[in-house]
This record gives C-alpha cells, sequence and structure tokens, in this order.
C-alpha cells in the first residue's frame, strides 16, 4: 500500500505543469472569442467544438487526474462520453433530416 | 471459511447502534446500509401509499361521465401528483434504494456500502426533495398541473408552481445519483475473497447496471430542468417556440433521461425475479452468463431508444423508423430473460411459496406489458393509440405489473430475513390472487377504451366508454383494497408474526446465510466464496426450514 501510494505521487505533475496547462486553456479560450468574430461559415462549429474538445481534454487528463489514474477510470469516462457521443448522433437523425 | 459455514454475531442490527446515539437519533443519524435502507421502505412506502390514493381518487372521478367528485383543474392535479409522485417518490428509488441498500452489501460479502455517509447524504437528497414536492402544493400559484412528462411549451406558460415542482425532480436526482456512485464502487471494491464478477447473485448484477444508467443518464434531467427553470423565470427562449425555442429539443433532453429511467425502474425488478426463482424451482439459474449480461445490454441499449415517446411530435421520418428499430431491438435482452427463467423452473422442484407467486403475477402481467410495447414501437400503429388509455395501460402494465408486482415480491420475499418475522402466508396467497383480479379490471379495460379512442388525461368522456370506466374504478376498489390489507398484516406481522429463521425459503445466497434480521455489518468475518451463487448443494450443510 506504501509503496503504491508513492508510486501514484511520482507521477503527479508539479505546479509547473498545471500553471503552464492554465495558461494554455486561457490561450483556447481568446481563441474562441476571437475566432468567434470571424465568419467560417458552415465550420463555425465545427472549430468551436474543436477548440472545446482540446480544452476538455486539457482538463479531464491533468487537473482530473484520469491521465495519471488507474485504467479502470479511463473505461469509464470512455464509456460516458461515448453514450455521450451517441445520444447527440441520434438526436442529429431528427435535426438534419426534419 | 466456505459460504457454507458462516460465523454470525449475536445482536441484530436493530439492537445495536452504529453511533454514539441511541433512540431515534441512533437511526436518523445512522451509518448503517440495512438502517438506511429500512428508513427508505418506510420513506417510500407512505409516498407509495400517498399515490395510490391519489389514483383511488382520480378512478372516483370517473366512475361516471360529466364531473363526479371533482373538477377538471383538480383532476389536472390529481394526475401530474400521482405521476410525479409515482415516478421520482416510489419507483425510481424504490427497489434500488430499499432492497439494493439493504442487501447488496450482503450479496457481495460486504459490511456495508463503499461510503456510507454518502449513503445517509443520498437519503436525506430524498428526503428534501420529497418535502419540495410537498410544499409546491400549498404555496400560492397551485399544485403543478402539467402532467408528469412536463411537456413545453404549457409548463413555461402556467402560472401554477412549476418551477419548485420540477425543482423537486431535480434534487431527487442527485439522490439517485450518488446512490449509484456508491452501489457501482461497492461492487468493484467490496466484492468479498472469490466473489468473482461471475459469481455473484443476479440481483447484485441488475442492481449494478441499474446504477450506471443512474449515474449517466440522471444529469441529462437534471440539465434540462435548470433550462426549464430558466426559461420560466428569465424568458430566455430555450425550448418555448415562442421565444425562439425548440419544444422537441425538449422532448429528446427529457425522454433521453426517462426511457433509461424506465430501465431504472425494471431492471432490479429483473434481478429480484431471478433471485425468487432459483430459491423456489431449487435449480441454479439456467443461463447465468446471458442473464447477467442481458442486464448490462439493457442498460445500454436503453439509452439509444428514447425517441419512441415521440413519433407523432413532428421529428424527421429518418428519426422515426431509426427509433422504432431500436426499440424492437431492446426487446430481446428482455426476451432473453424471460425465455431463462423459464428454463430454470423446467424440471426445477417448484415450491409455490408467496414470493414465487408473485413473480407468476410479475411475469403474465409484464408479458401483456411488453408486448402492448410492440404495439407502440411500430410506426404505424403508434399513430393510431398515441395519447390514449391504450398508453396509460402499457406503462401500468410494465411499471406497477413489473416492478410493483415485484417490490411486493421483495417485501415477501426478504421480510423474514429484514424483520425477523413472518407474515400470514393465507392472507398472502389471498393478496396475491385479488391483486391480479383488482390489477386487471383496472387496467385491462384502458386497453380497450385506449384502443376505441379514449384520450388520456381528460377528467370527462363519452357515454359509449361509461360501462368500462365503472369496471375500471371497481377494480381500483379492489387493488387498493388489496395494498392495504398488505399494508396491515405485514405491520401486524412486525411484532407479532412467528419468528423468521435464518433461512425460512431455502435460499443459498448468502443473506440467507447470516441470521434474520442480520447482526450489525453482516458478517463477524468476512466469507470466503467458494460455491457458484446458484449452487444448491450447499443446502446440505445449511440449515434451513425444510
Amino acid at each position: 500500500m506504501e509503496h503504491e501510494k508513492h508510486e501514484h505521487k511520482a507521477h503527479h505533475p508539479g505546479y509547473g505543469i498545471y500553471i503552464l496547462v492554465w495558461m494554455g486553456l486561457l490561450a483556447l479560450t481568446s481563441i474562441t472569442v476571437t475566432v468567434a468574430g470571424i465568419d467560417l461559415g458552415a465550420y463555425t462549429l465545427f472549430v468551436a467544438l474543436l477548440i472545446a474538445a482540446i480544452k476538455s481534454g486539457l482538463v479531464i487528463n491533468i487537473f482530473m487526474h484520469i491521465k495519471f489514474d488507474e485504467p479502470i477510470f479511463k473505461v469509464f469516462l470512455s464509456l460516458s462520453g461515448f453514450t455521450l457521443f451517441v445520444i447527440f448522433l441520434l438526436t442529429f437523425f431528427d435535426v438534419i433530416y426534419r | 471459511m466456505s459460504n457454507g459455514t458462516i460465523a454470525i454475531a449475536e445482536k441484530s442490527f436493530y439492537e445495536v447502534s452504529t453511533n454514539k446515539h441511541s433512540g431515534i437519533l441512533s437511526w436518523l443519524l445512522t451509518t448503517d446500509h440495512k438502517r438506511i435502507g429500512i428508513m427508505y421502505l418506510v420513506t417510500i412506502a407512505f409516498f407509495f401509499l400517498v399515490g395510490a390514493t391519489i389514483g383511488l381518487f382520480m378512478r372516483l372521478e370517473l366512475l361516471t361521465p360529466g364531473r363526479t367528485i371533482m373538477g377538471a383543474q383538480t383532476y389536472n392535479t390529481l394526475f401530474t401528483l400521482h405521476g410525479v409522485i409515482m415516478i421520482f417518490l416510489f419507483i425510481i428509488p424504490g427497489l434500488p434504494a430499499i432492497f439494493g441498500n439493504f442487501f447488496l452489501p450482503i450479496q457481495i460479502g460486504a459490511r456495508d456500502v463503499a461510503f456510507p455517509r454518502l449513503n445517509l447524504l443520498s437519503y436525506y437528497i430524498y428526503v428534501i426533495g420529497a418535502i419540495l414536492v410537498l410544499v409546491s402544493l400549498f404555496i400560492p400559484g397551485g399544485p403543478i398541473d402539467t402532467g408528469w412528462t412536463f411537456y413545453i411549451p404549457y409548463s413555461i406558460r402556467t402560472g401554477t408552481n412549476v418551477s419548485m415542482a420540477i425543482f423537486a425532480a431535480f434534487v431527487l436526482g442527485f439522490s439517485s445519483i450518488l446512490t449509484g456512485i456508491n452501489f457501482v464502487t461497492t461492487v468493484h471494491r467490496l466484492r468479498a475473497p472469490g466473489m468473482t464478477w461471475f459469481k455473484m447473485p443476479l440481483f447484485v448484477w441488475a442492481t449494478y447496471a441499474t446504477a450506471w444508467i443512474q449515474i449517466i443518464a440522471t444529469p441529462v434531467i437534471g440539465i434540462t430542468i435548470l433550462l426549464v427553470i430558466i426559461e420560466r423565470v428569465f424568458g430566455v427562449g430555450i425550448f418555448d417556440p415562442a421565444l425562439g425555442g425548440d419544444p422537441i429539443l425538449y422532448q429528446h433532453m427529457f425522454w433521453i433521461y426517462s426511457h433509461p429511467a424506465v430501465y431504472i425502474m425494471i431492471l432490479p425488478a429483473m434481478g429480484v425475479v431471478s433471485e425468487i426463482i432459483t430459491t423456489f424451482s431449487r435449480r441454479t439459474i439456467f443461463g447465468y452468463v446471458p442473464i447477467a449480461m442481458s442486464s448490462l445490454a439493457i442498460a445500454f441499449v436503453g439509452y439509444l431508444v428514447w425517441a419512441h415517446h415521440m413519433f407523432v411530435s413532428g421529428m424527421s421520418d429518418t428519426a422515426t423508423w431509426i427509433f422504432s428499430l431500436l426499440t424492437f431491438i431492446v426487446a430481446l435482452p428482455s426476451g432473453v430473460k424471460i425465455f431463462n427463467w423459464v428454463a430454470t423452473m423446467y424440471k426445477g422442484s417448484i415450491d409455490p411459496q408467496v414470493p414465487f407467486l408473485w413473480v407468476m403475477n410479475f411475469i403474465f402481467l409484464f408479458s401483456i406489458g411488453g408486448l402492448s410495447g410492440l404495439v407502440l414501437g411500430s410506426l404505424a400503429t403508434d399513430v393510431h393509440v398515441t395519447d390514449t388509455y391504450f398508453v396509460v395501460a402499457h406503462f401500468h402494465y410494465v411499471m406497477f405489473g413489473g416492478t410493483g408486482t415485484i417490490f411486493f415480491g421483495a417485501m415477501h420475499y426478504w421480510f423474514p430475513k429484514m424483520f425477523g418475522r413472518m407474515y400470514n402466508k393465507k392472507f398472502a396467497t389471498i393478496s396475491v390472487i385479488t391483486f391480479f383480479i383488482g390489477f386487471n379490471m383496472l387496467y385491462f379495460p384502458k386497453f380497450i377504451m385506449g384502443y376505441m379512442g379514449m384520450p388520456r388525461r381528460y377528467y370527462d368522456y363519452l357515454p359509449k366508454f361509461a360501462p368500462l370506466q365503472e369496471v375500471s374504478t371497481i377494480g381500483s376498489w379492489i387493488l387498493v383494497g388489496t395494498i392495504f390489507f398488505i399494508t396491515g398484516y405485514l405491520l401486524y406481522a412486525l411484532r407479532n408474526g412467528p419468528k423468521a429463521s435464518g433461512n425460512p425459503w431455502g435460499g443459498v445466497t448468502l443473506e440467507w446465510h447470516i441470521p434474520s434480521p442480520p447482526p450489525t455489518e453482516n458478517f463477524e468475518e468476512i466469507p470466503t466464496i467458494t460455491h457458484e451463487p446458484y449452487d444448491f448443494s450447499q443446502l446440505k450443510e445449511m440449515e434451513y426450514d425444510k
């Protein structure tokens, strides 16, 4: 148990990484705001979602420690994510063909 | 130690407080999963009786055409309350919160759930939600009258207390999510040595699958409710078409939760059925792995069928046929279960005791409910019967005939274990029969009336429906009378029933290896599991009432 704890701790990033990720998130937010002012036509939604996906990826992996935790949490998280994806997909069968 | 010979503590959980308090505080502040299960039982049973009484008044109103005992607005309020109470306060939390709490840890050989304090918190969040529902009835504005589905745009525009009532559902959702998280963690972390995944009793599998739905689906209703409240309070156009919103989006979001919620209701009941059938057939379950996997399959495919509630809502044709197809697919794992239950009984030594009779009731009523669901899942026939009594009959057969019946089945199966007393079996057998008669008299005429075009949620009807409405109302008297009779003899048995042994039915899952009622922390020493879950050869080395 002691050994496990030690190993667990060793994988955690230091404050430097956290600050870097935070700056990254701020940068991505400013990009979102900037891009919102440009008319990208059909790509508007795609770009906004792409940036949001990168941001949530950073938060989930670094801040929520999923990257450093046991694989079972990754399984649970991807299961939830997959369900959400399927729900979106099925809803779009209505919205697109309505 | 194998599961045949489990050492036992002397005092039951009723006699030992798990905190520094005694008396009522030892209950209100307990972290013991069994005591919390009993507290849920008392609270949920209370709301069930309230919901049933409201149903009785609705049927009284429908005894004769026109106004009988109440006006249209009161009727609108009553059917909404009946729905909200029965769905959110009884049937969703019912089996997992009561029997899941009490038996899931015991069945996997654990002393408690993984997060006992969180468990108590879930209970109090449930109580707060219930109080909010009650408060919404009495504050200015009047009780909610939207129906339990809170459909837009009416729920945005009505002046009744929609915001508070749906906020209550939001709060109740948190109780459900926390219970789900607790059960998933308990199953992953606290199984006794030797209790591999495929040695878990099927009730545990069912509750585990349910817990996943609780965790993943419930947040969707949470956000939907918040959006409705924001729309009502600030006038933001999200769902109301007059404000530029999309009412069908509301229906999507509502059913993305509420259809999986149907499986939150039915899956634990299916788990209980597997337990009762094996115990009273004295035979190992036929197809253990397919039953366990079908629970997971139902849990997953159950997410993908929600829009079959919306075939006439103005959805795209592409979406309607896709959801119709998916709806037919979800029937497959349910079919697997029914087939395996029947195959388990085949050549078993069936002992038709009271819990087994409830299961027979379940299989009959649930099959009618399930098969009538095919009429609704088919696009052409659904158009004809949407929003008629046919739908009302279908979901009462599925939910009440399914989960409600098994609520009573589980109560009669585990009552001696939970309270250490046996009820009057003669009364119990009579109740199964009168329940069956009352149930079918109440709900079967609704299939016929629905087919003839009687719309749901109307407090008045054409004279041609009068004879069937009368039959239905008389059925409600028999059914509600039976429910109060059951409540009566169970309450009587609590004090005056003969003492029950540790294993009155000859069951072999872990709860039958410990005394009735179970000791605090269940096991003196955590058992090592050596047997398959339904290995009845263990009975030779166990004490039970033959």
